[in-house]
């Protein structure tokens, strides 16, 4: 055949050397592309691929009271996770799994919906494990493929229930927390704070989640979960220094009568929160490690609604306790004085127009000035002082004084009070005519009406009058809100209001609470109730002189104020004079002396629960109907 | 016979290759998690020792012999795989396709693999009898029949890969045969203009550039009209061409263009091993402990994908070393090709190497996305009978053309 000399031959071997050179060129320029300049690309492919990230939850950080004891630590616990390539799998290892540590067909099924919504991490089984069942699960590693036991930190509460409303509970994270971003740096199976203290500060003791990795093979499978590699320990979150005084806090609680529903708060006058206490409790570490449906059930379906913040989420109507906002307008606008007389002597009830309001003293309480009238709580003189600074002007300085809006206390979620701010409210309510102004500011006057205050606000309101006249945000931890409102009124106003509140105590509606050992001052109160027996506020002061302390009380179904009182002045009375109890009273029977409108003997014990008094007559007898 | 006449630098190539591949082979079974690839090591002794009898037994052969055997082992082989496409069964990932002979529910080979080699054979044969190099298209009509029977019968299959090898085999031997390269490209022109057609803008470029070609080449009239329409049809058809081929085909070119469109499916083997290799680096994760393998994330590492291995676990290095061996084997070919004693033989070794070249590139190609997976293994590497034996007879033949050439003292050409 032609073509097959070696001329041409040579010719084409040469061309098929080129040709094959070049093909190989092109073969080892793309592995060097591959390898050498897109190495790092493909490494981190390759490291995602096989390992898996598992977050350490760091410890929390503690939450202590001023002196430093501790409201919320951290106990050693152990978290058994189970990692699965698939539902079926997971099934088959939770149902051995139940043959070692009972679990019950229920939270198995949890624990599966749960493992669905983030499959390629390992699902929490059991977040609060102790030693022994640690130790007994880990007996059956083998029969357990994708068993993973981290040693994590529990939050644990040594003041339980006491607590419970102050700081919150914890746990894990949901998928609209994440979603809304309402917790910065958490990842799906964080711990976070979902309440209280826990979370308001929870970016200041969460710490920061650290990781691990283990290794899995293609299926899913866990090959190796000691994988050294990219390690990051997780660290501690900060301590939280908190203005709470445990003591007292935890007096309260034990002070607290059982089956009332309620709330205290302990204040000083610079606004640090020193106890906050609601009823009924609960206890916060029923959250740890997950609340098992059945407690969380029973939580919710509680009718006393143990969860709710009676304190900074409860509003009621101020009552009495609100004619000292009253009094403080009058002063500050300079139409009274602690001295003024009304023109109309009491005699049991205030004639406007065609009504006749009732004062809550049928017999009337006859010619008082202001300190007397604050002292007995006089409805009659309270209307003609309402009536002297005219609705607009209570509206006016009602909001100057911070009674419409939250206190800004730095805990989550409160309640904003509500107190209307112009007279435009009533008519877009009403109707311009359908209304009328004197009626609704006698109502006003006497803390009725369209006026529905928190605990937390009145409270806050009382720590003003007992310092130096200008309301701040109460804090725990630290001052988040630096707005304030000023009571308008000079230190000799002050002065004189919280005389009158002295007043209240040694000879007034509160004689009941009086204490040897120490002169406070206060008001009882009365708000009707629509629903059932009326709640009753006690908010005080101690020492009468240089006030210290407020605490501020309010006990729903309670019927009286005065009823209250004894609980706030034994509080005062820990908190000023110490545990020595020696000058205290803390039972407190009434004698015949004192007025009648005190409640009557009340039989106490430390441990059963107290009677509720019989009904007495305060100054809360004009219903809040829609005024005329 | 002395040893001196004995192609050493090839044997000692071909045995260097053999043996990085049963070194990787072994590797490929190493792993944490139960795969298929465990102990196929072992079981490739088997076929390297039926490999070895083979090539003894080839290289003993006459090629006067083969010569005159080739159009009955042609005719055997286009029988095969006629009798596949009724009888066939399929294996592994392509379980769907009819690539395995089996009598009895066992599976005795590839027939592909055996037409491949007659398919040299027979087309040696023939060019070697033409007295002169075909000049026109017409002339190439008995070469194209000889390689476009059993390339239909494996597209019939389908088995896109090995079509391609026939393919490569193809154009080697008309190469090598003395066809002028304006020739190949006419023939292989209406083939670019399928791919071409891919986008409309390629496509025009395309045709202006083979109508100016023919018009400064001037072939016959038949000719330019013939290669002109053929490019329009084909550019025209691939469409219709597309719609026909079978969902895996398309999803493995769709994942060759993009492979991320379908990280989980299509796109999963491509992604695993590019992976796999990347993540070696220059001198790899170290042998037999390449995570990607050892966790079973690399797919089909004994077989089509065991060049993978090789890049995981030795690096570039490693890559580097395989494919200069490649290269070598391929250099030494082509010099055995020219100084063959006989066009006939001369043929055969280049349409061996032509085999050899499509097999590597495929391959080693798709492992890295320079070209579409096709399930085509890689030669001395991938486990597999049928495939060893017929290289192993392979380089038997190249190794006695060497030797006759020796003999006939034509060192020094």
């Amino acid at each position: 055949m032609n073509g097959f000399d070696s001329y041409q031959l040579r010719q084409r071997a040469t061309a098929a050397r080129f040709l094959l050179s070049f093909i190989f060129i092109v073969l080892i320029g793309a592995f060097f592309r591959t390898q050498i300049l897109q190495h790092d690309r493909y490494q981190l492919r390759a490291e995602t691929n096989r390992l898996r990230p598992i977050p350490l939850e760091p410890p929390r950080g503690p939450i202590l009271d001023r002196k430093g004891e501790v409201i919320a630590e951290n106990l050693p616990g152990f978290a058994i996770k189970l990692f699965a390539p698939s539902r079926d799998s997971l099934r088959a290892v939770l149902e051995r799994f139940a043959a070692v540590v009972p679990i019950d067909s229920a939270d198995r099924e949890d624990i599966a919906e749960r493992w669905a919504a983030a499959r390629y991490q390992p699902v929490l089984v059991l977040g609060d494990a102790s030693f022994a069942t640690m130790s007994r699960v880990e007996e059956h590693r083998p029969a357990l493929p994708g068993l993973i036991i981290q040693s994590e930190p529990k939050r644990f509460y040594p003041q339980g229930r006491a607590v419970a409303h102050l700081v919150g509970y914890v746990g894990e994270v949901n998928e609209r927390d994440l979603e809304e971003e309402r917790y910065p740096g958490a990842v799906a199976g964080s711990i976070v704070g979902k309440a209280g203290l826990e979370r308001s500060y929870d970016s200041v003791v969460r710490g920061e989640t650290g990781v691990r990795y283990v290794e899995v093979n293609a299926r899913g499978r866990l090959v190796r979960d000691d994988v050294p590699t990219g390690r990051l320990p997780p660290v501690q979150g900060a301590p939280l220094q908190t203005t709470i005084d445990l003591d007292l806090q935890r007096f309260i609680d034990s002070i607290w009568p059982p089956g009332v529903r309620g709330a205290m708060i302990a204040m000083t006058p610079k606004g640090e929160i020193r106890a906050l206490y609601s009823a009924p409790s609960y206890d916060p570490n029923l959250f740890v490690g997950g609340i098992s449906s059945r407690d969380w059930r029973a939580l919710n379906d509680d009718e006393n609604k143990p969860l709710l913040n009676r304190a900074i989420n409860g509003g009621y109507p101020p009552a009495s306790p609100f004619k000292l906002a009253t009094a403080a307008m009058g002063l500050k606008r300079g139409l009274v004085g602690m001295r003024t007389r009304m023109p109309l002597p009491c005699r049991g009830g205030y004639q406007l127009g065609n009504r006749y309001f009732r004062c809550w003293k049928k017999e009337g309480h006859g010619n008082l000035d202001l300190i007397g009238a604050v002292a007995q709580s006089c409805d009659v003189y309270f209307y003609q002082l309402g009536l002297r600074i005219g609705l607009a002007n209570m509206l006016e300085d009602g909001v100057s004084m911070g009674f419409s809006g939250r206190s800004g206390v730095d805990l989550p979620s409160e309640w904003a009070s509500f107190y209307p701010g112009t007279l435009e409210y009533f008519d877009d309510r009403y109707g311009p005519r359908n209304w009328s102004a004197p009626a609704t500011t006698l109502n006003f006057s006497i803390g009725q009406g369209e006026n529905t205050q928190t605990l937390m606000n009145m409270v806050q309101f009382y720590a003003a009058m007992a310092g130096n006249g200008i309301e701040v945000a109460p804090f725990v931890v630290a001052q988040r809100d630096a707005t304030q409102h000023s009571l308008g009124l000079n230190e000799e106003q002050l002065l004189g209001l919280r005389r009158s509140l002295i007043e209240v105590v040694q000879a007034g509606t509160a004689a009941a609470s009086r204490q040897r050992a120490l002169t406070m001052g206060g008001k009882t109160g009365t708000a009707q109730n629509a629903h059932g027996k009326d709640h009753g506020w006690f908010i005080g002061f101690a020492p009468a002189d240089q006030p210290v302390l407020v605490v501020g009380s309010i006990m729903e179904a309670a019927e009286h104020g005065s009823w209250v009182g004894p609980y706030v002045a034994q509080a005062l009375s820990r908190y000023v004079l110490g545990p020595d109890t020696s000058g205290v009273r803390p039972y407190l029977p009434l004698t015949p002396a004192v007025r009648d409108s005190a409640p009557r003997a009340i039989e106490t014990t430390d441990s059963g629960p107290r009677p509720i008094p019989p009904a007495t007559p305060d100054s809360s007898l004009i219903q809040p109907e829609p005024p005329r | 016979m002395t040893p001196g006449r004995l192609d050493r630098a090839l044997l000692g190539v071909a045995l260097l290759l053999i043996a990085y591949g049963m070194v990787t082979l072994y590797s490929a079974g190493q792993t944490d998690v139960v795969t298929n690839a465990e102990g196929v090591w072992t079981r490739q002794f088997v076929w390297i020792g039926v490999g070895l009898v083979a090539g003894f037994v080839a290289f003993k052969t006459s090629f006067r012999f083969i010569e005159w055997l080739a159009p009955a082992a042609y005719v055997l082989g286009i029988l095969l795989l006629v009798a596949v496409l009724f009888i066939g069964t399929g294996a592994g990932t392509a379980a769907g396709t009819k690539s395995w002979l089996a009598i009895g529910g066992m599976r005795i080979g590839q027939p592909a693999e055996f037409a491949k080699l007659v398919t040299v054979l027979m087309l040696a044969r023939h060019l070697s009898s033409l007295k002169e190099p075909p000049r026109t298209l017409r002339d190439l009509w008995p070469s194209g029949l000889i390689i476009g029977l059993p390339f239909l019968l494996v597209m019939a299959q389908p088995d896109l890969g090995s079509a391609l090898v026939f393919v490569g085999i193809f154009f080697a031997m008309l190469f090598w045969a003395g066809v002028r390269p304006r020739l190949l490209f006419m023939v292989i022109s209406p083939a670019v203009s399928l791919i071409a057609a891919a986008a409309t803008w390629s496509w025009l470029v395309w045709i202006v550039l083979v109508v100016a070609l023919m018009v400064i080449w001037r072939p016959y009239i038949w000719e330019s009209v013939a290669v002109i329409g053929l490019n329009f049809a084909t550019g025209v058809g691939a469409l219709v061409l597309w719609n026909r081929l079978a969902a895996y085909q398309q999803n493995r070119l769709i994942s060759f263009l993009n492979p991320e469109a379908d990280p989980r499916g299509a796109g999963y083997h491509l992604i695993q091993s590019k992976t796999a290799i990347g993540s070696g680096g220059w001198f790899g994760a170290g042998y037999t402990d390449g995570p990607q393998k050892r966790l079973a994330f690399l797919p089909e590492q004994h077989t089509d994908f065991v060049f993978s291995v090789v890049g995981e676990e030795l690096g570039f290095v490693g890559v580097l070393i395989a494919l200069l061996l490649f290269l070598a084997l391929f250099l030494i070919l082509v010099r055995v090709a020219r100084r063959a004693a006989d066009p006939f033989s001369s043929l055969v070794v280049f349409g061996i190497l032509g085999l050899w070249i499509t097999h590597v590139f495929e391959n080693v190609g798709m492992t890295v996305n320079l070209m579409p997976i096709t399930g085509i293994p890689l030669p001395f590497f991938s486990y597999g009978g049928s495939f060893f034996i017929i290289c192993s007879i392979c380089l038997g033949l190249a190794l006695r053309a060497s030797w006759d050439a020796r003999l006939a003292g034509y060192m020094d050409i």
